[in-house]
């Protein structure tokens, strides 16, 4: 009986941290799929962090996810100005974007609320436990009592599956990735499409940005994203670009990240700074496994 | 051409700080006083120019110069943040048990150690991409955290001071420390950033090597095909060499600086030094005023918070606005000259066509 509520806590803790992955990985998948690496997601996801807090503290949980969004995509849309429109390298201008998150929400968050930060009373949203489903052993603390984010996360992965995969847009998509100039040719306007996909792609890292604070930390920290953006991109490189696979990658990183709490509860004298490694290195490990046998769209990164 | 990049440079650097008072004026600080404090934090006294400015550049300076001779050889080294921490890690413990050497000796072990654990950092990154094809840029990111991680193990496990109560080394023995121009916190580590750059700059242009590694970021099919380079591994060896200097960075910042090591040793200087290799126009000299300038800006910084009560921060959003404004600059005529041979072209067909 112990070990089973153990189980259920790891798990319920896994789906929990892996669903700002999942998201935000998610909406980078549709990005990476048109030709464009946006390194500037965990600037994307911090800045929907803060806009989550900032709408949530005035007026409730749902505006700053709304916010978050907005900002994300809004972004988005800058790196998508000077990664598409003017072709710069999407390097460079993707850590430029990080960078100036980091400036921009530390300096927002400091004049908003101060040195004593936004404290713990931010409207949060609450786990909605599914009728019936969510009493199962095990699986249903997991993936049937967990908060709307979680349920947003799982429903994206079918429905961009078929978006990319089952529709002219998605077709669209993937022929900018793949082929930029023959898209081009066939009369795909493929900056247009790429630059689409990025700002929606920005909107999925702001909802994770809200995720983060609405859904599980409960209040703003500068820089608390923490490497959740740069963990993303390695996701959809592990997920083969595929959202199946990108969802099940997001679940294993979770659980490498879950890990932590159980070991605290089992009180194992391990340094917490190992669990703090784990999903980097594991990231690393699978990285080195998968890319040798897997293709990237053959446009990636390409202006 | 020169001119050119030298004029981005400062266009950019200006619209970074015009964004940066409009962006504080939009937030309710007065921007006035803020880029007065910045400046007098910076520039406003011998001390602060010395001990503020060039201590912080120094470290931007000689990150930047490994980041410029990777990128110019066309490896993305994302990872100079973690490369850093690996070496202050591998230069503090060398520098807490150099007691007997003495100090010219020590400081030598002590720096060579530091780039070791640097290279080693990196060395990861640079077996993956060419075992496995996987992009440096993302591993070498996620190096970053690892390093960040393992800095804060050791600081409270094996490197922790000998009371056990503060996550910090005790600190390094007299004999490994920089010498220090009196009465300032200026230490010899610039003289090492200066040499550096003149160096490199030896190397970029009066040696093979830097040909050929100029060579592979420019085109590597060309350099393959036409001067039988073999490019794979110019780019591993620029990511290694990279590696080496952002560690050698770290050792100097220990044994210059801080003389222990600390959990937020560094404050982000492997990536501002992103940002200043860009705007240095990946030209060794150009890296040494831009990261003069970004020390600066990061010195002034502090200042900024303490007398205007700016957070310090903000001056991430100009370091960000310089990179977008140098890297649209920088497309703007990369793509506006093939524009224009491609007009160029075109009449040439339409004459060679009537002729």
């Amino acid at each position: 009986m112990e070990t089973l509520a153990l189980a259920a806590g790891f798990l319920a803790a896994a789906v929990r941290v892996a669903t700002p992955l999942l998201l935000a990985a998610t909406g980078e998948t549709i990005a990476q799929r048109s030709g464009v690496m946006n390194l500037g997601l965990e600037g994307v996801m911090l800045t929907g962090a803060l806009a989550a807090t900032l709408g949530a503290s005035a007026a409730g949980p749902w505006t700053g996810v709304a916010l978050a969004v907005l900002a994300g995509m809004l972004l988005a849309g800058v790196f998508a100005l000077v990664t598409v429109g003017a072709r710069a390298d999407q390097v460079i201008a993707g850590t430029a974007v990080t960078l100036g998150a980091i400036g921009l929400t530390g300096t927002v968050y400091r004049q908003a609320f101060g040195a004593a930060g936004a404290g713990l009373d931010l409207p949060t949203l609450p786990p909605i436990p599914v009728p019936g489903l969510s009493t199962l052993p095990v699986l249903g603390p997991a993936l049937f009592s967990q908060p709307a984010p979680t349920y947003i996360g799982l429903l994206a992965v079918p429905a961009v599956w078929w978006f990319l995969f089952r529709t002219r847009p998605g077709l669209a998509i993937r022929a900018a990735g793949e082929a930029a100039g023959t898209a081009r040719a066939a009369g795909v306007p493929t900056r247009l499409v790429r630059a689409a996909a990025t700002v929606a792609g920005g909107g999925f890292a702001g909802l994770a940005g809200a995720t983060l604070v609405l859904a599980q930390v409960g209040t703003f920290a500068e820089r608390m994203t923490a490497g959740r953006g740069y963990v993303a991109i390695a996701i959809v490189v592990l997920g083969r670009w595929h959202p199946v696979g990108v969802a099940v990658a997001s679940l294993a990183f979770g659980a490498a990240m879950a890990l932590q709490f159980l070991f605290q509860t089992l009180g194992l004298g391990v340094p917490y700074q190992l669990f703090l490694m784990l999903p980097y290195a594991l990231a690393l490990l699978a990285l080195a496994g998968v890319v040798g046998r897997v293709r990237a769209p053959a446009d990636l990164g390409r202006a | 051409m020169r001119a050119h990049g030298w004029w981005v440079g400062a266009g950019a650097l200006a619209a970074g700080l015009a964004a940066l008072a409009l962006g504080l004026e939009l937030a309710g600080y007065e921007a006035g006083p803020a880029l007065a404090a910045l400046w007098s934090g910076a520039f406003g006294s011998w001390y602060a120019l010395t001990s503020a400015t060039l201590v912080r550049a120094i470290p931007l300076i000689i990150i930047g110069l490994g980041l410029a001779l990777a990128f110019r050889g066309g490896a993305f080294n994302i990872g100079g943040e973690g490369q850093f921490y690996a070496g202050a890690i591998a230069a503090t413990w060398l520098g807490l048990h150099a007691g007997a050497l003495p100090s010219p000796v020590a400081i030598g072990v002590l720096l060579c150690g530091a780039a070791l654990a640097g290279a080693l950092w990196v060395a990861v990154p640079v077996l993956l991409r060419l075992r496995f094809g996987v992009l440096e840029v993302i591993s070498t990111l996620l190096l970053n955290f690892v390093a960040e991680a393992l800095t804060s193990l050791v600081v409270q496990g094996p490197l922790q001071e000998s009371q056990g109560i503060y996550p910090q080394s005790d600190p390094i023995v007299e004999a490994a420390r920089l010498p220090v121009v009196p009465g300032t916190r200026l230490h010899a580590g610039l003289l090492l950033a200066v040499a550096g750059a003149l160096l490199l700059h030896r190397v970029f242009t009066r040696t093979l090597w830097g040909f050929r590694l100029r060579a592979v970021g420019l085109g590597p099919r060309a350099a393959e095909i036409a001067g039988r380079i073999d490019s794979r591994r110019m780019g591993a060896a620029a990511l290694a060499a990279s590696g080496a200097i952002a560690g050698l960075a770290g050792g100097v910042e220990v044994a210059g600086v801080s003389y222990a090591l600390f959990q937020n040793l560094s404050p982000g200087y492997g990536f501002t030094a992103i940002a200043v290799a860009l705007l240095g126009r990946l030209h060794p000299l150009g890296v040494g005023l831009a990261g003069f300038l970004f020390g600066a800006l990061e010195a002034g910084a502090g200042a900024m918070q303490r007398d205007a009560g700016v957070p310090a921060v903000a001056v991430y959003v100009v370091e960000a606005v310089v990179i977008l404004v140098v890297l649209l600059a920088e497309s703007a005529r990369r793509h506006g000259a093939a524009a224009l041979a491609s007009i160029g072209a075109a009449r040439g067909a339409a004459r060679a066509g009537r002729g």
